[in-house]
């Protein structure tokens, strides 16, 4: 009795998303005009399949909605996003990467991790330049290891999202702000986002409030903890007013479940501790501890286009959020690029996208800079909450509401070690 | 300092006698068959999946007793129409064959239920601190998962020594065909065995989702470290196991509890690196930092010095 309930409406769902693809994919084939296609490399399948997945139909729907539906692009052409499933591994990621090639795909959105979004980084370079004329171009909508943009600079490359250490530069500010806390505990997973987040927190804190004492430094395997309640133990004992943490996934919910679970009643300042199941899970006990630091507001919403399209977008995917505006920032900054250009090669898009001003759907203009492929947009810190929360997350009744915002030009850090290689043509 | 050991003790408790509830259905099972059960694991992603679903509906303690029964219910199916055909084939076919179940059940859960995290909770009855202590709350709800530990292991125990229809499975173990001509229906005890050892991991999963969370990737997380379990405890012992998932738990717990790392051993020794140098990682390593693949560490350390494992008999 309890499944029947379930599966039927999983099937139909999936059928109809099944459905809706081919019927899609059958009118690009008819129509006169070749889309413009576009590869979607996340992972789709496995333990990390909930955040891949819930990108790719947000990147869908915002190509079927805000342009195919409109008549396309370029005078026509449809967007047709490509799903690639790279699990999350960076050898998948070289696989799929070859078929990427082997289909004649040109452009490459990829969010998730930054180990695979360095290795594809390192990939795209190599194949770029010993394939003048083939290039490929990177559009990362969420990997912030700030490398990428620093050391690692490439020119195939552009990051949508705040790197780490601007997102950590808002966040230290707000805590420092805070004269209740008086010492912090920071946890991350043992991989370079984790490390970055640690050594950033510890050197942003100690310019900022020197007083603040680091009373834990903490990393774990990343995605092999089964039960955090032994950290949680000495984070206890260790008297901490608040947690830093840039977990993300199974190892957040799991870190903030654990968290509440024990009593500990302290905020935890978070990267990624929403949507995909995540706000349901913290639910009511969360309430007011969890922050995030983020772009694009999630309540309120400041504009009446963003709103309408989220209301769409909940219509398609009742199961679903839109959870990275960036996805839909990425993509729109994309297609401008190609309207300016009237190309949909890599070289002239990178030279389009390079210092383009864009106003977002929410009336924020952000700012691609051309020195790095670094965007600069407000950044906010938002709560979990149900007080004034228009649109929830995970149709939970909780979701975010944002409690303070940093503007564009007050989050740009500057360039340090991005000794950019420009190709000339 | 004691606070920390107090509760590295108590977590330790509760993550080996989970590890336990996995590892003896495994154990059983390896006995029997002479095959290790690769989605032993993903039967308790099923358990807590489909309590989930029973408890959205019916409340907790209706999944606590039916989603046990439905995946032992399953295991045993899989026994009879699948695994008992493979089994013709031999012990590598075995082994290919739970490999794949284990990624087909994988697919199944994110087909039918989504990648999401589910909003899988404890229930309120049980949602108050036991007891706290340093200012540190021990949850109810933990306590209730040592309490049904300790009982699946005194059962199982009771029954595998004590009755009658322990001293056949014991004799089918080691002495299958003496045991058939005798007139025992030794299919029927190897299809029993497999659907109470799968049920145990159903049972597992459904204590285990509330607190551990409930996700796609939850059997992934578990499946290796049971495997551990059973070599370290020795393949088919369920002493071995018990005392196996308690020793990695508790080894886990004290080494995420322990501040120590190479820095101490350094200045112990009066060494010291500059921060630039090439092996740092090697020198700023940390306990609590290797604290999940220190069971890898002792698995190895088991293989190298006593291969049979710790109450292992089979390989003479």
């Amino acid at each position: 009795m309890a499944l029947s309930f379930t599966i039927p409406v999983s099937i139909i769902s999936r059928l109809r998303l099944a459905l809706l693809a081919a019927l899609l994919s059958t009118a690009g084939l008819t129509s006169a005009q070749e889309p413009v296609r576009i590869a979607f490399m996340d992972p789709l399948s496995g333990a990390f399949a909930s955040i891949g997945t819930s990108g790719l139909k947000q990147a869908q729907f915002a190509a079927d909605y805000l342009f195919n539906a409109n008549g396309g692009i370029l005078g026509g052409r449809m967007i047709e996003i490509v799903p690639l499933d790279n699990k999350q591994s960076p050898t998948e990621t070289q696989i799929q990467f070859r078929r990427a090639v082997s289909d004649g795909l040109r452009i490459i959105m990829q969010g998730n991790s930054s180990a695979v979004a360095n290795t594809l980084n390192d990939t795209i370079s190599r194949h770029n330049r010993r394939n003048p004329g083939q290039e490929i171009l990177q559009i990362n909508y969420s990997a912030v290891d700030p490398v990428l943009t620093e050391d690692n600079c490439s020119f195939w490359h552009f990051r949508f999202d705040a790197h780490a250490v601007m997102k950590l530069h808002v966040l230290t500010d707000f805590i420092a702000a805070n004269p209740d806390i008086n010492s912090v505990y920071i946890i991350g997973q043992d991989y370079s986002f984790g490390q970055v987040v640690s050594d950033t927190s510890i050197q942003l804190l100690n310019e900022k409030r020197p007083d603040i004492a680091i009373v834990g430094n903490e990393f774990h395997p990343i995605g092999q903890v089964k039960d955090f309640t032994p950290y949680v133990t000495k984070i206890v004992s260790s008297g901490a007013d608040a947690v830093i943490t840039g977990n993300f996934g199974a190892d957040m919910v799991s870190l903030a479940r654990s968290i509440i679970d024990n009593g500990l009643d302290i905020p935890i300042y978070t990267f990624y501790a929403a949507y995909d199941g995540i706000t349901a899970t913290l639910g009511e006990d969360a309430r007011d501890k969890v922050h995030l630091v983020h772009n694009e507001t999630s309540n309120p919403i400041p504009t009446e286009e963003r709103k309408e399209f989220i209301r769409a977008f909940k219509a398609a995917n009742p199961n679903n959020d839109v959870t990275q505006p960036r996805i839909i920032n990425a993509l729109s900054m994309l297609v401008q690029a190609m309207e300016q250009t009237q190309s949909t090669d890599p070289y002239d898009i990178a030279l389009a996208l390079e210092d383009m001003r864009f106003t977002t759907m929410s009336g924020n203009e952000v700012w691609m800079r051309g020195d790095d492929h670094q965007i600069f947009q407000s950044l906010h810190i938002s709560v979990h909450t149900d007080e004034g929360v228009e649109f929830d997350a995970d149709n939970s009744g909780f979701g975010l509401r944002t409690i303070h915002s940093v503007s564009a030009e007050n989050s740009i850090v500057p360039v340090n070690n991005c000794r950019m290689r420009r190709p000339r043509r | 300092m004691l606070e920390v050991f107090i509760f590295a003790t108590l977590n330790g408790l509760v993550t080996g006698l989970l590890l336990f509830m996995l590892a003896s259905g495994l154990t059983l099972i390896f006995s029997m068959m002479g095959v290790l059960n690769f989605a032993h694991a993903s039967f308790y992603m099923l358990g807590a999946y489909v309590a989930y679903s029973i408890s959205v509906h019916l409340g907790f303690w209706t999944g606590l007793i039916l989603a046990p029964l439905l995946v032992g219910m399953l295991g045993a199916l899989v026994e009879r129409y699948a695994l008992r055909r493979v089994h013709q084939a031999g012990h590598v076919a075995e082994l290919v064959f739970t490999f794949g179940l284990a990624f087909l059940i994988e697919e199944a859960v994110q087909f039918f239920w989504g990648p999401d995290t589910k909003n899988y909770q404890s229930p309120d009855l049980l949602d108050f601190p036991l007891f706290t202590l340093f200012g540190q709350e021990f949850s109810a709800y933990r306590g209730f998962m040592i309490a049904i530990s300790v009982a699946i292991f005194v059962g199982l125990y009771y029954v595998l020594t004590r009755s009658r229809v322990g001293l056949i499975i014991q004799a089918a173990i080691t002495h299958p065909h003496t045991v058939a001509n005798l007139g025992h229906n030794v299919p029927l005890i190897f299809m029993g065995v497999f659907g109470v050892g799968t049920a145990l991991a159903g049972l597992a999963g459904v204590i285990a989702g509330p607190v551990l969370t409930t996700f796609p990737g939850m059997a992934l997380v578990l499946g290796s470290i049971v495997f551990v379990i059973v070599v370290i405890g020795g393949l088919g012992s369920l002493e071995g196991a018990f005392i196996a998932s308690l020793m990695i738990g508790l080894l886990q717990s004290y080494a995420i509890a322990s501040d120590l790392g190479v820095p101490d051993l350094l200045s112990w020794l009066g060494l010291e690196f500059a921060r630039d140098h090439p092996l740092n990682d090697l020198w700023t390593l940390t306990l609590p930092q290797i604290a999940p693949i220190l069971p890898f560490l002792l698995l190895v350390l088991v293989l190298i010095f006593r291969p049979t494992g710790l109450m292992g008999n089979r390989e003479q």
